[in-house]
């Protein structure tokens, strides 16, 4: 109970207290304590799970299983390596003169305020708040993303806020639908929309109105993981908004809206006697998987191509869920960890990269590796890990897809595997010259931080090799609740 | 058979609601938009009163106030603030072919008609005859969203489209749960200031809130 409501009031506290004073000389050092103070907070969370197993608070407001726990522990410690590489990041950016320090007092209230609202989406146990959360997420990015004020910032964040406003208006009406359902079973009020009480009675609800209801749940929040034909918003947003949001909005946002996707999933699969859930999901995990692949060789911007990758790891991610079964979930759920930690460790690299060479054209970016090698390896190591090379954690759950794909569904193996090597070509092809050859970069006025790149993919790497015990524990129970 | 004077004034009302919806989808002046909006809201109060008042629930007289006082008051003054600011009270958007935009829409409410029926059959309120007419008036929002090219119709649409939602969760539910519903509003509210930084930012930017300019990222 203390600890949910400190995981939850430490980042509300952080930005009341960067909105006063976030424009101030160690605004910086205050965002990222206030997201190490979140991250211990969130520890302690973790530690009571494991002990005392599943936890309901506040009058069942609020539940945590082994299913959020992880990816509440995933969002502060992101959070809190992404504030740590913001600090110089950002005053490189400010040293620039392109930001100026309104625009810094905005940007560290917002930062630390979307950090709220995605725990509290993860944390809540209300479908009805869970919503209220996704959107309040969208609200505190649009101007993240358009922070630079630049046309081509506005254009990404107006299309952003347009697309998943309509996107969640969707989720709206499935909420409401799911709703309706089960007030016929639980009665009128608040309790008939809190996620444990759903779960109890889930096979009582009625089939059809929940199979609609998953429909418009799915495009809604579809929409937010950048599943593919709604996607349209993501390589704009992650490419013109600042890279520490592009690292959040990758490594953590998809990763939310992902789990409001395999809640409802849940709920409508005690329901329903068929798969209808499932095969909606592997359609539009495909889908999106194969699209993202076919785009990625076009890109001429870094941070847009690897959004790209983004969109196609959580399509796969989308997929092993539709197919389910304890083998896919449990690769699900640590493909979604493992994504999340490598394409931040990338976006923080890139990020410095673009600086040191003053540009996201990929085409002008050459030869990091000879002005600062930490910046060529961090990115070439973060791109080999993305693509899915051994031993790196992304191996293990791409090979743990593949290989039940092959045995349950063998007709979407080869979509699968020629999209991997088609992105595997595009990004490797593209990613090589960046970092070897003649260099374009220079030095930077702040000392790029580092450290938060090589421990994300040392994470990546220990996952890769070896799953500690308590982790493969949850990852099976979590999977097991998924079905 | 006589139906009972409560659900025949809320019939009355979804019909109000319905031709407002229409009405949006062909105004061209901004100021007459914003208020539709307001009147759509009005409506949208009293519909909520109404089956308050008939099934005596209590927490649907709250619900009406809240409506009320933003969709009414709050966020009509925020937009006509908003206009005045940006000196765009009077402007006139060109509409491509209106005619064309009511026959799809007279489509769209045959076809939100066909998707409410088995819903509806399910819904035990009195209200449930109304949910045809809440999705076709989500649908004809999201309409007007499309066809608009400018910045203040488009927010104007999607706001009309939240109301169309909230319609539709008195009609086949008498409303969410309080939290919720204080939630969804707050969401709104907020969601309407930023975008009134961000027209500004727009403006500033492009010197017009014409979306045409804002086409420029895409994939080539």
């Amino acid at each position: 109970m203390t600890e949910i409501l400190s995981v939850l009031g430490l980042p509300l506290l952080g930005a009341l207290l960067l909105a006063l004073w976030g424009h101030k000389r160690r605004a910086a050092e205050l965002n990222a304590l206030a997201s190490g103070a979140t991250l211990a907070a969130a520890a302690a969370l973790t530690a009571r799970v494991i002990a005392d197993g599943p936890l309901l608070a506040v009058q069942g407001q609020f539940f945590v299983d082994s299913f959020n726990v992880f990816l509440v522990a995933l969002t502060a410690f992101v959070a809190f390596t992404t504030a740590l590489f913001s600090r110089p990041y950002m005053r490189i950016e400010q040293h620039r003169g392109k930001l100026g320090p309104n625009r810094m007092r905005l940007y560290h209230s917002m930062f630390q305020l979307f950090i709220f609202t995605m725990l509290l989406a993860l944390l809540t146990n209300n479908m009805g708040i869970l919503w209220v959360a996704m959107e309040a997420a969208t609200l505190t990015t649009v101007l993240l993303v358009s922070l630079y004020r630049t046309p081509s910032s506005l254009e990404a964040a107006w299309k952003y806020f347009i697309l998943c406003g309509v996107g969640i208006a969707q989720a709206l009406f499935g909420t409401i639908l799911l709703y309706f359902a089960a007030e016929k079973v639980l009665g009128a009020g608040g309790g008939a929309l809190l996620w444990t009480q759903l779960n109890a009675v889930k096979a009582h609800l009625e089939p059809t109105v929940l199979s609609l209801a998953f429909v418009f749940l799915l495009v809604g929040y579809g929409t937010k993981v950048g599943l593919a034909p709604l996607h349209n918003w993501l390589p704009d947003a992650h490419a013109e908004g600042p890279t520490p949001v592009s690292a959040v909005l990758s490594g953590l946002l998809l990763n939310v809206a992902l789990y409001a996707v395999v809640r409802s999933k849940i709920l409508v699969d005690g329901a329903l006697a068929s798969h209808l859930a499932g095969n909606l999901m592997m359609g539009f995990g495909l889908l999106s998987v194969v699209v993202a692949a076919f785009f990625l060789s076009r890109q001429k911007d870094i941070k847009r191509l690897f959004a790209y990758s983004s969109i196609e790891h959580m399509g796969l991610v989308t997929f092993a869920f539709g197919m389910g079964g304890p083998v896919a979930s449990f690769a699900g759920l640590l493909h979604m960890t493992v994504h999340s930690l490598t394409k931040s460790a990338i976006f923080f690299a890139a990020g410095h990269a673009a600086q040191k060479t003053g540009t996201q054209i990929m085409d002008d970016i050459r030869g990091l590796l000879r002005q600062s090698p930490t910046v060529g390896w961090g990115l070439m190591l973060g791109s080999l890990a993305i693509l899915g090379m051994p031993p790196f954690g992304v191996f293990a759950s791409e090979f743990l897809i593949l290989t039940t794909a092959m045995h349950s569904h063998p007709w979407a193996t080869p979509f699968l595997l020629a999209a991997l090597g088609v992105a595997f070509a595009a990004i490797f092809g593209k990613v090589q010259p960046m970092v070897f050859g003649e260099t374009t970069a220079q030095r930077l006025p702040h000392p790029p931080a580092l450290l938060p790149v090589f421990a994300h993919l040392a994470l990546v790497l220990l996952l890769g090799l070896y799953i500690p015990p308590y982790l493969a524990d949850w990852y099976r129970q979590a999977a097991a609740l998924i079905g | 058979m006589a139906l009972p004077l409560t659900s025949q004034l809320i019939n009355v009302l979804a019909a109000l609601l319905l031709l407002i919806s229409f009405a949006m989808l062909s105004q061209r002046r901004v100021l007459s938009l914003i208020n539709l909006y307001a009147w759509q809201g009005l409506v949208l109060a009293v519909n909520t009163f109404t089956v308050a008042y008939s099934t005596g629930q209590d927490h649907l007289y709250f619900s009406a106030a809240l409506t009320l006082l933003l969709k009414v008051l709050l966020l009509p003054w925020i937009l006509h603030r908003l206009i005045r600011k940006l000196n765009v009270k009077w402007d006139v958007e060109p509409l491509l072919n209106i005619p064309v935009t009511l026959l799809v829409g007279i489509v769209l409410v045959v076809f939100a008609f066909n998707l409410a029926l088995p819903i509806a059959q399910l819904a035990g309120t009195i209200t449930r005859s109304t949910l045809g007419i809440a999705m076709a008036s989500v649908l004809l929002s999201f309409l007007m969203m499309i066809t608009r090219r400018k910045a203040v119709p488009q927010v104007i649409g999607f706001l009309a489209m939240e109301n169309g939602l909230f319609f539709a969760a008195t009609s086949t539910t008498y409303g969410m749960p309080m939290v919720v519903e204080l939630g969804i509003a707050l969401d709104i509210l907020v969601g309407t200031l930023i975008l009134g930084i961000f027209f500004f930012q727009i403006r500033e930017a492009f010197d017009s809130l014409d979306l045409k300019h804002m086409e420029r990222l895409r994939e080539d």
